[in-house]
């Protein structure tokens, strides 16, 4: 049974009248909605202590741990200093879209919650186009971005908005043709849908493995890929490269506004492993999910922290790409392989011939794709090592810069 | 299904709540001492010179409308993907003949340097 029926039905339990239907749905939908909006804003505060943690491990730092238990609640005091900072409107700024940006974008944001499955009967609206509804939002994110980058009418912003129409439009187009592929193989564009679509039955049993993952990691890759681009997250945070833009988009914004932008940035890119939970990692589906409910909300949790934290691991260890490398990887490399991977899929799951064939050949074309996406960023990163070994290795200094040998006996 | 759009329209709505109430609040609770150097465009403490709303590269044109292409190209697959397992063997061909064409298009920019990025 769905949540919203067994809430509906609570109600009518206890008295509401049956002709006012119109109203105990909109209650029901209204505390469905608050309580998930402001659980995201939790997950947010829980988001930002992961990240700080996650890279701080990488740097052999110990991160916040002085407020709350493991510094839990540092966020917290974050949002609280936030709070009380003075709400600067820099005068010569387009006021309408400068106001208007940093709603936008967590509106775009929360708005994604509502199609994601939480489990078997978690889900806010199970629409039939949730994936294009995706799609659609994200476009919100780059709208947001850019009217920020406008509005703010300072040079350091306005970079950053020339380089959120390079980048995150660029990225868009290989990620929903990624997106596609699930789509594909269901023939549903419903999230639940492709997650009761990742089953494996053996028997009457349902193993719940049977991850899309397994058959397309060509288009996992892909999706993984675009999504850190879309996410703005390290190796491709050229919009808010610090070093050469100071913060970006978001650089006149202070106080609760630029606490926004930042809840906005971290929701988005949980959401963004949270579609990849979905489409390609089986969302709720696990061992005995189907006889235990409880279970499929923690799989589909555990799942997409577990994708948040490798997002972490590579914003921590990777260096960011140039503007270059970045248009020329989405358009040269991404497009083209995506493009051929979806025509791929379409022929071959159309011949005629023993349906287990069709699998083989559509996961061989996968690997095919993921062998050149891998092969492709191995040269490049052989090619920068090797740039980086002749600019940084100063041969005139070796033979003077020697540690000091100390000899036996003193 | 048309009461589950309902559901999308109240979390609009909420998720618009909470962004504004937050800024209002934040507006209402921090000090306000506005001077005309504080609201000054911020350049690392260089005055800015002109304006800044400048002329951009044509460069940023041609992505667009490389983008708004591919855009509508794959609002066009959703479509044939949904519908996938009630076509013919002929129809898919057709599909794919509308990706190669495009996909001929990518690399026609391809080579005429609109991809490039000097």
């Amino acid at each position: 049974m769905n949540w919203s029926d067994a809430l509906i039905q609570l109600q009518y339990d206890l008295g509401a009248p049956q002709e006012l239907s119109w109203l105990v749905e909109g209650v029901t939908y209204f505390i469905g909605a608050f309580i998930l909006a402001n659980a995201a804003l939790i997950l947010a505060l829980l988001l930002i202590w992961i990240t700080r943690k996650v890279i701080s491990r990488i740097q052999d730092r110990i991160g916040p741990n002085r407020i709350g238990p493991y510094g839990l609640f540092q966020t917290v005091a974050d949002a609280l200093k936030l709070l009380s900072k003075e709400d600067i409107t820099p005068a010569s700024a387009d006021k309408i879209s400068y106001l208007l940006a940093p709603v936008l974008s967590v509106v775009g944001v929360l708005m994604a919650l509502a199609v994601i499955p939480f489990g078997p009967a978690l889900i806010g609206a199970d629409l039939n186009v949730a994936v294009l509804y995706l799609v659609a939002l994200g476009s919100l994110g780059i709208m947001a971005a850019l009217m920020a980058g406008w509005g703010s009418n300072n040079k350091y912003a306005l970079l950053a908005g020339f380089r959120v129409v390079a980048q995150l439009l660029s990225y868009e187009i290989p990620m929903v043709l990624a997106m596609l592929a699930p789509v594909l193989l269901v023939g549903s564009m419903s999230m639940q849908r492709i997650s009761e679509a990742q089953s494996l039955y053996l028997g009457p049993i349902n193993l719940g493995i049977g991850w899309f993952i397994f058959l397309l990691p060509g288009a996992f890759l892909i999706y993984l890929i675009a999504a850190l681009a879309e996410a703005e997250q390290t190796p491709f945070d050229l919009l808010e490269a610090e070093s050469e833009l100071i913060a970006g988009f978001h650089i006149e914004y202070s106080g609760m506004k630029f606490a926004m932008f930042f809840l906005a940035q971290f929701l988005n890119s949980f959401f963004l492993g949270a579609i990849a939970v979905v489409l390609f990692l089986g969302g709720w589906q696990g061992p005995f999910a189907a006889q235990i409910p409880l279970l499929g909300p923690i799989y589909f949790l555990a799942k997409t922290f577990l994708v948040y934290i490798v997002i972490q691991w590579i914003k921590g260890t990777f260096p960011r790409v140039r503007i270059d490398q970045m248009m020329q990887f989405a358009w040269k490399v991404l497009v083209p392989l995506a493009l051929a991977l979806i025509t791929a899929q379409m022929i071959i799951m159309k011949l005629p011939l023993p349906i287990w064939i069709n699998y083989a050949l559509l996961l061989a074309a996968n690997i095919a794709v993921v062998v050149a996406v891998l092969n492709i960023l191995g040269s490049y990163f052989e090619r920068e090592q090797v740039r980086s070994k002749r600019a940084f290795a100063p041969r005139s200094l070796i033979g003077t810069m020697q540690p000091v040998q100390s000899s036996s006996g003193d | 299904m048309l009461s589950q759009w309902g559901f999308v329209l109240i979390l609009s709505a909420i998720a618009v709540v909470i962004p504004v109430a937050a800024i209002v609040l934040g507006h209402f609770l921090g000090p306000r001492r506005p001077d005309p150097i504080k609201t000054d465009v911020y350049e690392s403490g260089v005055e800015t010179i002109g304006d800044t709303w400048v002329q951009f590269r044509a460069q940023y044109y041609l992505i667009g409308l490389i983008f708004l292409i591919f855009d509508v190209e794959v609002i066009f697959l959703f479509p044939i993907a949904v519908a996938y397992a009630d076509l013919s063997f002929f129809s898919v061909i057709a599909a794919v003949t509308f990706v190669i064409i495009l996909l001929l298009g990518l690399f026609l920019e391809w080579r005429k340097g609109a991809l490039e990025w000097t």
